[in-house]
């Protein structure tokens, strides 16, 4: 491993050729890294220019001017949808749903891997087969059925029914996710463990559930993202002062005046983007590491 | 501690039968041990009594009771598995106490059952490491720990000595014996190593294709085995084989048939050449040991000494024997010698061969005459 993981793949020419390919190759990488982060970098230095500075020197371009007032603008005084009150509202409306659904998916995801690696029974497969199809459906297919079902219930543009819809949207990848982990658990563990007198749940509390921290934090960190940046159940199930903050965005774009405040609609944006990155910066490294990692070494 | 009593058991996994008709009767107090090649049915036969497979036919008792439909945990039993099976986030204490704390034992009793056997097996200064942080041998005990706490009615071990290397292998047999007779508890011992079935074993099950081939003391396996496959499969080198055709004119003796010139002539005892009956065909079987370099001096000593002239192609040195693989007709035949006394390659050697010990078989049924 060590050897490998010195391999240099360039370093079998001489040094000149050496240097200069070295050179080449990671000049090209600067320029796609650059090409990549440069959105990021035009919306970020657009929330901090005033507009006239905008409309003058063009959309991309060096700021001119620099304030700090956008992002208070964006956060809690902006006018979207009729209410000025900003994005603050819409960002707890999209905490309220991100976290119990992380939460919940997670869980049952943990349970439902756990029965299918280690519970096997007549069909276990078959059903597990069916769930993971689950990860291939597009989400526009569920649009009316879910409807219904929200009407039923009676929780019709309510952040509750947005819970439950990524609760059983997410389940394929939590299932998924756990079920594969928990296959590599060693099954002479759970037959120790039987034969020791635990039961069903003590076996998963005390044995199972101490070995899932790397596969838990790659499901909540995948849940946490997909659910708060996703846009077209919040769109169509919400409205008003229901909506989460990925739809109202939209709506703040969309804002009664016809001159777009291009400073504040950044400012708004990245605050909307920010609690994602925030989870990876600090959750990256487990991500990985959960990603690659067995349950035992 | 109980008795277990096995009748008629058979195992199907779909339409494939592991275990075929199995009877065996464990008495209170004794050590047996279920041996075989991989496949055998072994393992399962073991999972089986301890409750983690389903019984698709027969019966299981432990003592008394009928435990088929028996949960593993309320089945009164101790395992002890090939992988350990330790729980690996938890410290060596809470690996051995996790069995009392799931069945609700009081933390005073818990606390006096770990000291015994932290004592027993000489792990205190474990205790409060995790599983990740002890060598081979230091799991090995911490399982067997595991499986020591409680006073179960069967002690079962599935080829607990198997990860471990040959050396560390050799000193853990010891200590299982030394434990065995120390608390004499009724245990499933579970190998596919022939030698620890022989050292452990009040008495082996030996187990082939689903089906119990013999289930006697070790003496007896190694001595009388009851078909051709428990005499290859127990014993190293293995026996070996060679037709013959028994004569019963005059006294009794046996002709190989396919040794040099016209048929070796080997003694046979009487009452052996009576039960199986003048002209008729046979396998011998002969182990190493009893196929050596002659002597003259044992002509006196062993009545039923033969002898078969046979050349030397391999010379094997083990250090404490030589094995010799000698050819007699078209078969390699392994002789056992003195290293003093081994012989040279291409020598032809006069063996003595110990008919008194020589086992004699069905070619068709392969069972023992």
């Amino acid at each position: 491993m060590a050897e490998a993981a010195g391999y240099d793949p360039l370093g079998a020419a001489g040094t000149w050729r050496h240097q200069r390919a070295k050179l080449v190759v990671y000049t090209l990488l600067c320029l796609f890294a650059l090409y990549y982060v440069l959105p990021l970098g035009v919306v970020i230095l657009n929330s901090f220019r005033d507009l006239p500075d905008i409309n003058r020197n063009g959309l991309i371009g060096l700021p001119h001017s620099f304030s700090l007032n956008y992002w208070s603008l964006a956060w809690d005084k902006f006018c979207v949808g009729g209410t000025c009150a900003g994005i603050e509202p819409f960002f707890f409306n999209s905490v309220s749903m991100v976290v119990p659904a992380t939460i919940i998916s997670t869980a049952v995801g943990a349970v439902n891997g756990y029965v299918l690696a280690k519970w096997r029974f007549t069909g276990s497969e078959v059903l597990f087969g069916l769930m993971t199809l689950g990860v291939f459906m597009p989400g526009q297919m569920v649009l009316l059925p879910w409807a219904r079902v929200l009407g039923w219930l009676g929780l019709t543009n309510t952040t509750s029914g947005l819970v439950l819809i990524h609760c059983v949207q997410g389940l394929s990848f939590t299932t998924l996710f756990c079920r594969n982990y928990y296959v590599n658990i060693p099954d002479d563990l759970i037959k120790a463990a039987r034969i020791d007198g635990a039961g069903f749940w003590r076996i998963f509390r005390k044995i199972v559930l101490p070995l899932s921290p790397p596969i838990l934090i790659v499901t909540v960190i995948w849940q946490f993202t997909n659910i708060w940046n996703e846009f077209l159940f919040a769109v169509i199930f919400s409205s008003g002062t229901h909506q989460p903050i990925t739809a109202a965005l939209i709506a703040l774009s969309a804002g009664g005046t016809s001159v777009h405040q291009y400073n504040v609609e950044s400012a708004a944006v990245l605050i909307a983007a920010l609690p994602p990155l925030l989870v990876y910066v600090f959750g990256g490294r487990y991500f990985l590491r959960g990603l690659t990692q067995g349950a035992l070494k | 501690m109980a008795s277990l009593t096995i009748r008629n058991l058979n195992k199907t996994f779909g339409s494939v039968a592991v275990l075929k008709g199995i009877d065996l009767e464990v008495e209170t107090g004794e050590f047996v041990v279920l041996v075989g090649p991989s496949g055998c049915g072994k393992s399962t036969l073991l999972a089986m009594i301890a409750g983690l497979e389903s019984v698709s036919a027969g019966e299981i008792r432990i003592g008394e009771r009928i435990v088929n439909g028996v949960a593993p945990k309320d089945r009164d039993i101790a395992m002890v598995f090939q992988s350990y099976a330790l729980y690996p986030t938890m410290t060596v204490r809470a690996n051995i106490t996790f069995g009392m704390e799931s069945r609700g034992v009081p933390k005073q009793a818990q606390a006096e059952a770990l000291a015994r056997v932290a004592a027993l097996l000489q792990i205190q200064g474990l205790l409060d490491r995790k599983p990740s942080q002890l060598s081979g041998g230091q799991r090995q005990r911490v399982a067997m720990g595991r499986a020591l706490v409680r006073d179960p009615a069967l002690f079962l071990f599935d080829e607990p000595l198997s990860n471990l290397d040959a050396k560390l292998r050799v000193e853990m047999r010891t200590e299982i014996k030394k434990l065995y007779q120390r608390l004499g508890q009724t245990t499933i011992y579970v190998t596919h190593d022939q030698v620890e079935a022989m050292t452990l074993a009040s008495r082996i099950a030996v187990m082939h294709q689903g089906r119990l081939q013999q289930f006697a003391e070790p003496r007896t396996v190694y001595d009388r085995p009851a078909n051709m496959f428990v005499a290859g499969f127990i014993g190293s080198p293995p026996m070996n084989f060679l037709p013959a055709q028994i004569s019963a004119s005059g006294p009794a003796v046996l002709v190989l048939e396919e040794s040099e010139g016209q048929g070796t002539r080997l003694p046979l005892p009487d009452d052996v050449a009576q039960s199986a009956g003048d002209g008729r065909r046979v396998l011998l079987g002969i182990r190493p040991e009893n196929l050596t370099r002659y002597d003259h001096r044992w002509a006196d000593e062993k009545p039923c000494l033969g002898t078969i002239k046979a050349p030397v192609e391999i010379v094997e040195p083990t250090g404490a024997e030589t094995m010799a693989v000698v050819r007699i007709g078209s078969r390699e035949v392994i002789a056992r010698y003195e290293p003093d006394a081994a012989p040279a390659i291409g020598e032809t050697v006069t063996l003595a061969v110990d008919m008194a010990k020589a086992c004699l078989f069905d070619p068709a049924t392969e069972m023992l005459i």
